[in-house]
């Protein structure tokens, strides 16, 4: 280590690129978009670390990964010392090093960064490098771990459902993850798509989560197949509820249900866990038009827009009632989402579907919007500008304002308080929530958030839950 | 996992399964549906529970072979197994206070979800008729089963094999005619069937109840495919029905919303044999 402190850095004012296949081929294909470092740009990326005595990077990052500890092996060639230092503390690396806004977090803390026109350290790029190289090269060994004798019952097992379920595995509980789908992974496997997350990668991770003893079990609808107080009852010490957000949110504008609307979720699951994207060769359909409007700028109207591409359309708009600076997609997915094609029109507010005789969807009605005063969220508030409307012709229109948590948790769960839109109170020092013994975590609580915000929620519920059945 | 444990075939078009899933036995109630796929990449099929046996830890249901995927279970025996078995989904019926008389209608495989929802209201003492439509004889389901605890069993062909020539609102209407008073009517079949029965009922008022079947994915209220507009209101199918109030239901925009894959679900049925070749390859 001493040695690798005094190594003298690379001083290259930008990240090492990261290949990715070509915008005007890539948005014909579900292939992944970004390919990855080789182990030479890796190696080249993770001189550009200054090793800081005070490493910033890791105060942004939700999980604490050991990240200059890992990026020094990197630096030595040392991968699978690397990959072994990022899963002390992130049990879902090859996912977050794709889909964690980095932006915001490690990288948005690194001191590389700081100067002007100069870029942070690829540190995300690092985490998939090694999570990705372990995956092809490593050896996969399966860990021995003494039970403790304890039970604890996730629900749902998405990313605050895994990392819950992986640390508590690793400290010794009796692990069972129960999952409303036939697929594990939530949002991984439903939401996001597999041209930014390869479900095979998705899959791979929960394997090695399942080697620390998890027991998966698919579809069990927690709150109707079983609910919270009856898996107390069944022996379980804890229960920790990571239900995400699926509930999708519509507009309320005339013509929503008309043939040729979709929710994104809906969208989404048809094409990434239905497999819709090879739809004749698999039964579940999804279809679109020629033109397809996607309503919203968070991540999810990134995906949908940039799937609908994929899916043959030669027009895709975004529409966003906000500017491009409100929108709150990462700038990656907006910069990737142009390179492919998409067309934005922001300070737009679709105000109508408008409908043909037979009830398919034949133009949106959008309203023309301006940026007025400061409101509650911080950002100008769009008001209308008046009597300026216009028409889009299209037969798709996809909603993607966001999404609520389930309520199927808090209907069936007595006792359990949950804010008025439906998020589950919780401690947020132990995640615990007014009932005792059970905690929640991810979207469940926040809303729809990120990934590795949930995971964090996830890894501070496990170590809580630790704390309080071990007595410590 | 989820055994076939009974498979008998009920006229040209539909045929009878009962499954082993325990889980959903031990929790489910009238009115409430399963999804299950066949196969690693099938659909998702939504089915309403027809019949429960806790103590075998088994679902009944009845299944109309119309499209790839319900042709696909059809070909399983038992013994086989599906892929996979979630539920009970969907809010069990609600029944209301102080029913004195129930009348059920069904159309079609209809017959099997307006059972145990009969059944229960017997049980609690409710005097239940029943009609049971059918275009022929053979499409009349279940007859003998309401027998055991109805007061009445009804049928009705639309060609006059059985029972009364016409259809289930054409006896409802009789019925109703001759002063018999229902507290409530359930009915459950195809879709302008239902809207019918609420043609027969809303102007005396009888509160009608019906059991939604819309295009589903998920059945956990996650994708929003099963949205039914009822009293002016947009409802999920799946977390909040799929019984609704059949008075204020939008059924035309349902028919309409049923429609929207037509034209795939269409040409996934003409393709079936090279799919299963495909989707077998990928297994």
């Amino acid at each position: 280590m001493a040695d690798a402190v005094r190594r003298k850095p690379n001083m290259a004012k930008e990240k090492v690129k990261m290949p990715e296949q070509d915008p005007n081929v890539r948005n014909r294909n579900f292939e992944e978009v970004a390919l990855g470092y080789t182990p030479e740009m890796a190696m080249e990326e993770a001189t550009r670390c200054l090793n800081c005595k005070k490493p910033f990077c890791m105060e942004g990052c939700p999980v604490n990964v050991p990240i200059p500890r890992f990026i020094e092996q990197v630096v030595a060639g040392n991968f699978e010392k690397a990959y072994e230092i990022i899963t002390e503390e992130n049990a879902l690396p090859a996912i977050t090093g794709r889909v964690c806004p980095q932006e915001n977090q490690c990288e948005g803390k690194c001191v590389r960064g700081r100067a002007k026109g100069c870029e942070s350290v690829g540190i995300g790029r690092l985490e998939r490098f090694v999570a990705d190289y372990h995956r092809e090269h490593g050896e996969h060994k399966k860990p021995h771990i003494e039970q403790n004798g304890k039970k604890v019952a996730v629900v749902g097992s998405g990313p605050a459902g895994i990392t819950c379920a992986g640390e508590l595995a690793r400290r010794g509980y009796d692990v069972h993850v129960f999952e409303a789908l036939h697929k594990t992974g939530g949002v991984l496997s439903y939401g996001i798509p597999e041209f930014r997350l390869p479900k095979t990668i998705v899959q791979a991770e929960a394997d090695v989560v399942a080697d620390y003893g998890v027991d998966f079990e698919t579809n069990v609808v927690v709150g109707r197949t079983i609910t919270v107080d009856e898996l107390e009852e069944a022996g379980y010490d804890a229960v920790f509820v990571g239900s995400g957000a699926g509930l999708p949110r519509f507009q309320g504008i005339p013509g929503e249900n008309l043939n040729g609307v979709y929710s994104a979720n809906e969208f989404l699951t048809r094409v990434n866990l239905m497999k819709g994207y090879m739809f004749p060769d698999r039964p579940t359909p999804v279809k679109i038009s020629p033109t397809v409007c996607v309503v919203g700028a968070g991540n999810v109207a990134m995906d949908a827009a940039r799937t609908a591409k994929r899916l043959g359309a030669e027009n895709v708009y975004i529409v966003y009632r906000r500017s491009e600076e409100e929108a709150p997609a990462r700038k990656e997915e907006i910069h990737h989402a142009k390179e492919e094609g998409i067309q934005f029109k922001f300070l737009t507010n679709p105000i109508a579907v408008n409908g043909d005789e037979e009830g398919w969807v034949k133009s949106i009605t959008c309203q023309e919007m301006e940026l007025g005063e400061a409101d509650a969220s911080g950002r100008r508030r769009p008001v209308p500008v008046e009597g300026h409307t216009f028409d889009i012709e299209t037969g798709t229109f996809i909603v993607a304002i966001g999404q609520s948590p389930n309520p199927l948790i808090r209907q069936t769960t007595p006792g359990l308080d949950t804010q008025k839109w439906g998020g589950i109170i919780v401690n947020e020092e132990t995640m615990e929530t007014s009932r005792d013994s059970v905690y929640a975590g991810g979207d469940a609580v926040t809303g729809a958030a990120t990934v590795i915000l949930a995971m964090g929620a996830g890894k501070k519920a496990a170590i809580a839950i630790d704390e309080k059945l071990s007595g410590k | 996992m989820y055994k076939i444990v009974r498979k008998e075939t009920l006229n040209d078009a539909a045929f009878e399964m009962e499954i082993e899933a325990p889980m959903v036995a031990r929790k489910c109630e009238a009115g409430q549906f399963i999804i299950l796929r066949v196969g690693e990449d099938g659909e998702r099929i939504p089915l309403t529970i027809g019949d429960f046996d806790r103590e075998k830890g088994t679902i009944t249901i009845v299944v109309q072979a119309v499209g790839f995927s319900t042709k696909q279970l059809e070909k399983l025996e038992v013994g086989d197994e599906v892929t996979d078995f979630v539920g009970p989904l969907g809010r069990p019926t609600e029944f209301h206070d102080g029913l004195k008389r129930v009348v059920g209608v069904c159309g079609g495989i209809g017959a099997a979800p307006v059972y145990p929802q009969l059944k229960a209201l017997a049980e609690k003492g409710v005097k239940v008729d029943v009609i049971i439509g059918g275009r022929e004889a053979q499409y009349v389901l279940w007859a003998d089963k309401f027998k055991t605890f109805c007061d009445h069993v009804y049928i009705a062909t639309d060609n006059g094999e059985l029972g009364t020539k016409g259809f289930g609102t054409t006896v409802l209407q009789q019925l109703i005619d001759e002063g018999v008073k229902f507290d409530e009517v359930i009915a459950i079949g195809p879709v302008i069937m239902m809207k019918n029965v609420v043609k027969v009922t809303k102007p005396y008022n009888i509160p009608t109840s019906v059991s939604l079947n819309p295009i589903m994915v998920d059945g956990t209220g996650m994708c929003g495919c099963c949205r039914v507009t009822v009293d002016g209101q947009t409802k999920f199918a799946c977390v909040d029905g799929p019984d609704f109030d059949g008075l204020n239901v939008d059924f035309d925009e349902l028919m309409e919303r049923q429609r929207f894959f037509k034209k795939e679900e269409k040409y996934v049925d003409e393709h079936a044999d090279r799919i299963c070749d495909l989707m077998r390859g990928a297994e």
